[in-house]
């Protein structure tokens, strides 16, 4: 029973999946492969800051939050990369929506991630959520609702490294770095070097 | 399981510092226009107080609020414990209603344990005779790492009336469990009889340790259970335990001031020493609401309790 609820599970990874912090990191696990190596995942963050310029028209009311523990990573590195572009820094912060989850009675209670907001609120902003792999949506739908408790937003659009499909709820990304066609038996793992050691997506499982 | 917050003594040091580390993360909420947070929606804490306080019911009731829960708020005064009801009848009653969790005040030592042998929720101590306070604890520590950093070797002063004190007993063990020296000062009718257990200093000599202390804390003269002659006058206890300015003047340079309320100004503490900068007072009330948010978050939120001793 545990298992099933394992592998149906989405965005809890970054809690008790494999990929924790101080977990042996890197290499993969028995039965795993990449799927994106790290200069893939450098050039898709680079697409994916262009797009988020081009369509928010520069960096002006541009706020990159992201979602511990990966995303919070994956967004401060999308903002060096607009800053590179535009020549100035760009809000960015993180937004720990753990609180807001649906799933909180399933499993035991949580620690807490850091929650960053930048100075002057999310208010009139366009607020870019950034997050590492996108499965229900369901940690989505918890970040909209934190938002909606911090302030009002002028747009908010969402970017992930990773969609791997299996939505339970209608949300899906403004841009995404890569699709990964799933089966909700298999398993992605993101790993940045700014906690494992390296950077890979990684898929595990599925057929047996 | 069944999880309960009862004892500090039972709090191993990663809980202790998951607690603080999930209070620092809530106490961001406190600056947002909207400081309320839906987690707990749809369960029920009742505090069950048979004991008069202010500040922890209001706390604990405000902290439980902030999670969406929601509360229920029973005094012994008004209620059929004023017709003899006892607490197993008290409790039966509170889990036939429901409770996810009870918060208990009590005056007799020990009552949150035997609670917690009849419900079903979490029961919380909010402070049982002269026996243990903990969450009072926890946000003492909260305060202190917040001003003070790391506690780990930090030196701890509690001075006053060790042997009526559940605040002293719940400090002294979370204090050590997170690595601090603390020191316990006291006229020797004050302390309890057989303190071998208590994994502290004693001294009798209030001057001798404060220009070594990183934080004083001031424990209330409870006049309520001065029923015996533990001292000879209040002007007495006041010379040679009080903190007033001169004493204050000669503690360390960023040494902290701190009081669990309610004060007895110019008994145990002076009031510009109360009122100064490094007196951490009104801080202290400010983190009991974050703190136990905290602790009904890691008790109440998951399928199972991520803190506290199983019963």
């Amino acid at each position: 029973m545990n298992v099933a609820r394992k592998q149906g599970r989405d965005d809890d990874r970054r809690h008790d999946g494999p990929s924790e912090p101080g977990d042996p990191p890197g290499p993969e696990h028995a039965g795993e492969r990449a799927v994106l190596e790290a200069p893939d995942i450098g050039r898709a963050l680079t697409r994916i800051a262009h797009e988020i310029l081009e369509r928010a028209k520069g960096a002006d009311d541009l706020m990159l939050l992201g979602i511990p523990t990966r995303g919070a990573f994956l967004a401060r590195r999308l903002a060096e990369r607009i800053e590179q572009v535009e020549g100035r820094p760009v809000a960015v912060g993180s937004l720990d929506v753990t609180m807001y989850r649906d799933d909180l009675r399933l499993r035991p209670a949580r620690a807490l991630g850091r929650t960053e907001l930048p100075a002057g609120g999310v208010d009139g902003r366009i607020v870019v959520l950034v997050d590492d792999v996108l499965f229900s949506g369901r940690t989505v739908r918890a970040a909209l609702d934190a938002l909606n408790d911090l302030g009002r937003p002028r747009a908010v659009r969402l970017a992930v490294l990773v969609d791997r499909g299996h939505r339970e709820l209608p949300i899906r990304a403004d841009h995404v770095g890569k699709n990964l066609p799933t089966s909700r038996a298999e398993t992605v793992r993101v790993c940045l070097s700014e906690i494992d050691r390296r950077d890979a997506v990684l898929l595990r499982g599925g057929q047996r | 399981m069944n999880r309960h917050l009862l004892s500090t003594a039972d709090l191993s040091r990663d809980d202790a510092v998951l607690i603080l580390d999930t209070a620092e993360h809530l106490s961001q909420v406190a600056d947002r226009s909207i400081k309320k947070l839906p987690t707990l929606r749809g369960r029920t804490v009742v505090n069950l107080f048979y004991e008069d306080s202010t500040r922890t019911r209001i706390s604990f009731e405000a902290a439980a609020k902030r999670l969406s829960a929601d509360v229920i708020n029973f005094s012994a005064k008004g209620s059929s414990v004023s017709k003899g009801e006892s607490l197993k009848d008290t409790a039966l009653t509170l889990q036939a209603m429901g409770a996810d969790a009870v918060v208990v005040r009590h005056g007799a030592s020990g009552a949150p344990h035997r609670l917690a042998t009849w419900v079903d929720g979490s029961v919380v101590n909010a402070g049982d005779g002269t026996h243990e306070h903990p969450t009072q604890a926890l946000l003492d520590a909260f305060t202190m790492r917040r001003r003070l950093g790391d506690l780990d070797g930090r030196r701890v002063t509690i001075v006053g009336d060790i042997l009526h004190s559940r605040v002293a007993r719940s400090n002294v063990h979370l204090l050590h469990t997170l690595g601090a020296e603390v020191t316990v000062v006291a006229p020797p009718t004050l302390l309890p009889v057989a303190m071998g257990d208590w994994p502290c200093e004693v001294s009798y000599d209030f001057d001798a340790v404060l220009s070594k202390s990183d934080a004083v804390m001031m424990l209330r003269v409870q006049h309520e259970r001065m029923n015996a002659s533990f001292f000879p006058s209040a002007r007495e206890y006041s010379r040679r335990y009080g903190l007033d300015p001169a004493r204050l003047a000669r503690m360390p340079e960023g040494a902290i001031v701190m009081h669990p309320g309610p004060m007895n100004r110019g008994m145990e503490i002076a009031a510009e020493v109360a009122d100064c900068a490094r007196s951490t007072i009104v801080e202290q009330v400010t983190n009991g609401v974050t703190v136990r948010m905290a602790v009904l978050y890691l008790l109440l939120s998951g399928s199972e309790s991520a803190i506290g001793g199983p019963q």
